[in-house]
């Protein structure tokens, strides 16, 4: 069986589900939503990269590349607000974020 | 081509295995881990697309910075998980509805796209004379070198506020002045006394 294009993106489809659903049932806890959402940009990236593949153009590679690099950026600075979410608060539970409107 | 079948069904059930794992794992250092494993197996999926660079950048970028980052966090943060597994299960029914209807409106779209769209029919890109990194190389380089620059400009700004958000200084807290070391004399440091025979010294 030749494994084509919709393989790919079935695999992408479902990973994309799977980090959806986890920020579904993981209502309260900051780090597996922010998990989640770096699962949702690699079934993006996988979509990016077969589509690149599968059209003969490497810009979606590049573009990849740089959703990799915001992914990255993203979780840098949400681990940030965490960790000083935490230490005013002691603890990560999300139910209590709105005493940080103004 | 079996073998690329068969290297694709165990990478692409260890991606999405791990990715459930990730979501439902009890305890969040798994988490974490099966996050890693999610990526490793991604990786391979790209090699097995021919897209080896994206893979190395995602090894690299992924499994030693971000998900590092992930587990540096959750071992600093001393908090009572079991506590924020609370709305688990009455969250489970509503999410694995939604989930399943937006599963298969995906894989149906990723179906029709795949044979009816413009890379319907198409083979992937062969190897050529030029490797992956090259090709990437050339275009990124020469059309997209202002989307590389601000793509650094990004990293720069994030990793200034990552600092900016968790620098604090707490009050009490002696701290090392090097400048003040330095800039100290045997003048100020010490003082030559002439002490009298049987007084002793009084401070």
């Amino acid at each position: 069986m030749i494994i084509g294009l919709a393989h790919y993106l079935s695999v992408a489809a479902i990973l994309f589900t799977i980090g959806v659903l986890g920020i579904f049932v993981n209502r309260k806890n900051v780090i597996i939503i922010l998990m989640s959402i770096e699962l949702i940009l690699l079934a993006v990236n996988i979509n990016l990269v077969s589509f690149s593949v599968y059209l003969h153009q490497v810009t979606g590679q590049i573009y990849a590349m740089f959703v990799l690099t915001v992914a990255a950026a993203e979780a840098a600075v949400g681990l940030a607000i965490l960790v000083t979410y935490f230490r005013n608060r002691g603890d990560i539970a999300v139910d209590g974020v709105n005493v940080m409107k103004g | 081509m079996a073998l690329q079948a068969i290297a694709f069904y165990i990478l692409a059930a260890a991606t999405l295995g791990s990715g459930l794992l990730v979501i439902s794992a009890r305890n969040p250092v798994h988490s974490v881990l099966f996050l890693i494993a999610a990526f490793f197996s991604a990786a391979g999926l790209f090699v097995l697309l021919g897209a080896e660079f994206l893979a190395m950048i995602l090894v690299v970028v992924y499994v030693g910075a971000v998900a590092v980052l992930f587990l540096f966090v959750v071992m600093m943060l001393d908090i009572d998980f079991s506590a924020l597994r609370a709305g688990f299960s009455r969250y489970l029914p509503v999410g694995a509805v939604v989930a399943t209807i937006l599963v298969v409106e995906m894989v149906a779209v990723s179906v029709g796209v795949a044979q009816r769209g413009a890379a319907a029919g198409a083979v992937p890109l062969a190897p050529t004379s030029v490797t992956n990194a090259e090709a990437i190389g050339r275009v990124l380089y020469t059309d997209y070198v202002y989307f590389f620059q601000a793509a650094g400009m990004i990293l720069l700004v994030a990793m200034i506020g990552a600092i900016v958000l968790t620098l604090r200084h707490r009050a009490g807290v002696r701290r090392q002045n090097i400048l003040d070391q330095t800039a100290r004399t045997p003048a100020a440091g010490m003082r030559i006394v002439q002490i009298k025979s049987g007084e002793g010294l009084n401070p």
